[in-house]
């Protein structure tokens, strides 16, 4: 039943078929569901990761807000603690996961502390497979995958550490990773910048593709948005909960003796700009590009380890069709 | 080093173990509602964006929406259509001599501001016309297992782009019911009976405006009576968002709609409105009180269009996958089983088909060289048969030929022969001329002494 497409013509007065409805339909329903984000922090201790959690999102989600006093010791090993809430915001529901890995290149010895981060994010990605191919499965799936993981870079101001480059450049290619430079008052706008050129270059000499990735851009409009991004990545962020009287207003801030750094304040520090790539722009896509490009990837890798011949070559195509049906059409 | 998780109290979002993510330990099942604290905000964070973000994301992406209409030839369906959709679709009216019920699909792409639907109109040719209707529901029942089974093949595929998949699943099923007025054709309850598990159906009594107001009330209260009771579901517009909640279930009480459609235009008053007009007066389309035009066509796009699709996915989808995934051997395992073998079951399927393809390729080889085999003989046969008659026919002509030359030689020798004679006889008239003649000379000079 070969379908042709044709575009009818409409009729001139009755206009209205009210096919645009669909879009309100479309948001009661995202409303009526709720939303699922789950954001991993990924940084040495001390670098402000539970701050920087609680003021993206305006209230105490981060591990450090619910954690007992025994935790508050740096962990001997590497430790990944998820931890959700939910919050609302003009009637828009959402399930919030901050998963954070206190103890990450805390030791002495660093090497492969990227394993662990790597085996969890890939293990809710099993976790997804597992149900999805499920014959009797749920409604809707929960989604526990990492949609987004914000990297911590230390303020050196120099360029980037091994550890830093060994982390992304092994993670990069399994999440979105969103570096930033932690507690970047400690560094004036010229160092800022040095440092920004560096860690950029580092990346590209290291073919560390982060978010928003270049061939993910699916059209010119998003090419122009995202290459503003990627012009101004890592962002310089400041994190406080603390408010400040500044001027009249009362603004998140840290006050120092020489003055007071304005976190939302876009010529103070980036923070801004994060929370809006992260949250107000941006969120919907870090979640797609999650399940339709890492978490396929994941799939693809996975069903194809059991199709392996003894030799080690993988025996399907790249379209799904094992290697023999095709060649036996051939005859 | 080693990785651990742990709960944490009060939270309640379990984590995983990971020593080889193979191994991964389920400490509880998630649920959206439970198990998360809620906290308040401090002030405005910016996620209530996201409904907005994500309608972006569809918009950019377009829509699309399969609508399959089932009735007997006649009933009105593609009018109604263009009335619905506001077009004119391409087609001529179908004949009624179909030896089967066939589908024919037409893909559609309308725009409405920024919104760009592509509708997919299905139309059944040919449903009703037979003689014999008891395997009409057959190729509609085909036909929509056929969407479902496109869909699952890509969803089981390898590498698969089903984000951009352009998904042919049928959302809503119109039902025409012939408006005679007196209660559902057998054909119509057998059909929507098997049909009720694997589509929305909506019941809609076509051309009503053949039924007198009090009759169509009495019509519709004994479909909807014969519909129950014959264990009929049909789709049901949903109450559980208080938005639409009071007008879903309104509307639900008005079902089977009975709609009029047309395409022509009336002047009524100093409006032109579509409608079909009589000489005893004209049937307004969009007047609520003539037809149930205007409900079919808020329910249908305006306000339920989305959850259309949505049950499409995941109820009746889902209902085929599991029923095709079970036909097909497998089971899903008990939690404290291998989590893979979900996985070797369908190697050992796959490995199962590919046996049997290889089986029955091997059978076509052998077919093959058979018939090359035959076909060769044959070819011999005949070959040798036009040898023997060539060789017979070329007897033949030596035969004939040398009746011929033997004819010839017996011609020759009879004209020779004659030949001879002749000269003889010539030579004999010749010598008794000259004896003659002289003779005469001989007498004469006796005379003249």
């Amino acid at each position: 039943y070969p379908p042709s497409v044709i575009s009818p013509t409409p009729s001139s007065e009755f206009g209205y078929v009210g096919i645009d409805a669909i879009l309100e339909q479309m948001r009661r329903k995202a409303m009526k569901q709720g939303f699922e984000v789950n954001i991993m922090v990924v940084g040495q201790s001390g670098l402000g990761k539970s701050t920087l959690t609680n003021t993206l999102f305006k209230s105490k989600v981060s591990r450090r807000s619910v954690m007992t006093t025994e935790e508050e010791r740096i962990p001997k090993t590497i430790e990944i603690k998820s931890i959700s809430h939910v919050i609302e915001e003009k009637g828009v529901r959402m399930k919030l996961t901050v998963i954070d890995t206190p103890g990450f290149g805390d030791q002495i010895n660093n090497e492969n502390c990227w394993q662990p981060i790597m085996k969890f994010i890939n293990a809710q990605y099993e976790q997804y497979l597992q149900e999805e191919i499920n014959i009797d499965r749920k409604k809707r799936i929960p989604d526990s995958r990492v949609h987004c993981c914000i990297y911590f870079i230390p303020p050196t101001g120099h360029c980037l550490r091994p550890i830093d480059i060994e982390f992304m450049r092994h993670l990069s290619k399994v999440v979105n990773i969103v570096p930033v430079i932690a507690k970047a008052d400690t560094l004036t706008l010229e160092e800022r910048n040095f440092f920004k050129q560096k860690i950029r270059e580092d990346l590209r000499a290291n073919e560390i593709d982060i978010y928003p990735q270049n061939e993910f851009d699916e059209d010119a409009e998003d090419r122009m948005i995202n290459e503003k991004i990627r012009a101004m990545i890592p962002f310089a962020v400041v994190g406080s909960d603390q408010e400040y009287q500044v001027n009249g207003k009362r603004l998140l801030g840290r006050k120092t003796r020489w003055g007071t750094v304005e976190v939302e304040n876009t010529t103070h520090c980036e923070f801004a700009y994060l929370r809006d790539l992260l949250i107000r722009t941006h969120m919907q896509n870090i979640k797609d590009i999650t399940s339709s490009i890492h978490y396929e990837m994941y799939r693809v890798r996975r069903l194809n380890e059991n199709n392996t011949k003894p030799n080690g070559q993988p025996a399907i195509h790249t379209n799904g069709v094992p290697e023999h049906e095709v060649l036996s059409h051939e005859m | 080093l080693q990785c651990s998780s742990e709960l944490m109290v009060p939270l309640l979002f379990p984590s995983y173990i990971l020593a080889d993510p193979r191994e991964v330990i389920y400490l509880d099942k998630i649920q959206f509602e439970e198990g998360a604290r809620a906290v308040p905000l401090s002030g405005h964070v910016g996620f209530d964006s996201m409904p907005d973000q994500l309608v972006n994301k569809s918009v950019n992406h377009g829509f699309c929406f399969n609508i399959l209409c089932v009735g007997e030839t006649g009933l009105g369906k593609s009018t109604l259509m263009d009335t619905l959709f506001n077009t004119k679709f391409e087609g001529e009216s179908t004949q009624h001599n179909q030896p089967g019920v066939q589908l024919k699909s037409n893909t559609y792409e309308l725009q409405e501001s920024n919104v760009r639907l592509k509708l997919n109109v299905v139309n059944t040719v040919g449903f009703g016309d037979q003689i014999n209707k008891e395997d009409s529901y057959k190729s509609i029942v085909e036909f929509i297992d056929a969407q479902f089974e496109a869909y699952l093949q890509e969803e089981l595929k390898i590498k698969r782009t089903l984000h951009s998949y352009h998904d042919t699943r049928i959302h809503a099923c119109l039902y025409f019911i012939a408006p005679t007025g007196h209660s559902l054709k057998s054909l119509d309850l057998v059909t929507m009976k098997k049909l009720d598990s694997k589509v929305n159906i909506i019941p809609i009594i076509a051309k009503s405006d053949a039924i007198s107001k009090s009759e169509l009330a009495k019509f519709k209260i004994k479909i909807t009576s014969e519909l129950v009771s014959n264990g009929v579901q049909i789709y049901q517009f949903p109450t559980d968002d208080e938005t639409v909640a009071e007008i879903n279930s309104t509307m639900n009480g008005h079902l089977p709609f009975a709609v009029v459609g047309s395409t022509e235009e009336v002047k009524i008053g100093n409006k032109m409105v579509r409608a079909r007009q009589y000489p005893w007066g004209t049937v307004q389309v969009e007047n609520e009180n003539h037809c149930d035009f205007v409900k079919l066509r808020e329910m249908l796009i305006r306000v339920n269009m989305e959850d259309l699709r949505e049950q499409t996915h995941t109820r009746h989808y889902e209902l085929y996958r599991r029923c095709k995934l079970e036909e097909m051997g497998f089971k899903d395992t008990d939690p404290d089983s291998k989590p893979f073998s979900l996985q070797e079951t369908y190697e050992a399927k796959r490995n199962e088909f590919m046996g049997e393809l290889q089986k029955k390729e091997e059978e076509m080889r052998q077919m093959f060289v058979q018939r090359v085999k035959e076909k060769e003989g044959e070819l011999k046969e005949a070959e040798k048969e036009l040898h023997e008659k060539f060789d017979r026919l070329k007897k033949l002509h030596q035969d004939e030929k040398k009746k011929l030359e033997d004819k010839k030689k017996a011609l020759d020798d009879e004209l020779n022969s004659f030949k001879q004679k002749k000269t003889a006889a010539e030579l004999l008239q010749a010598q008794t001329q000259q004896a003659g003649s002289s003779s005469t000379l001989k007498k004469d000079k006796e005379r003249k002494k």
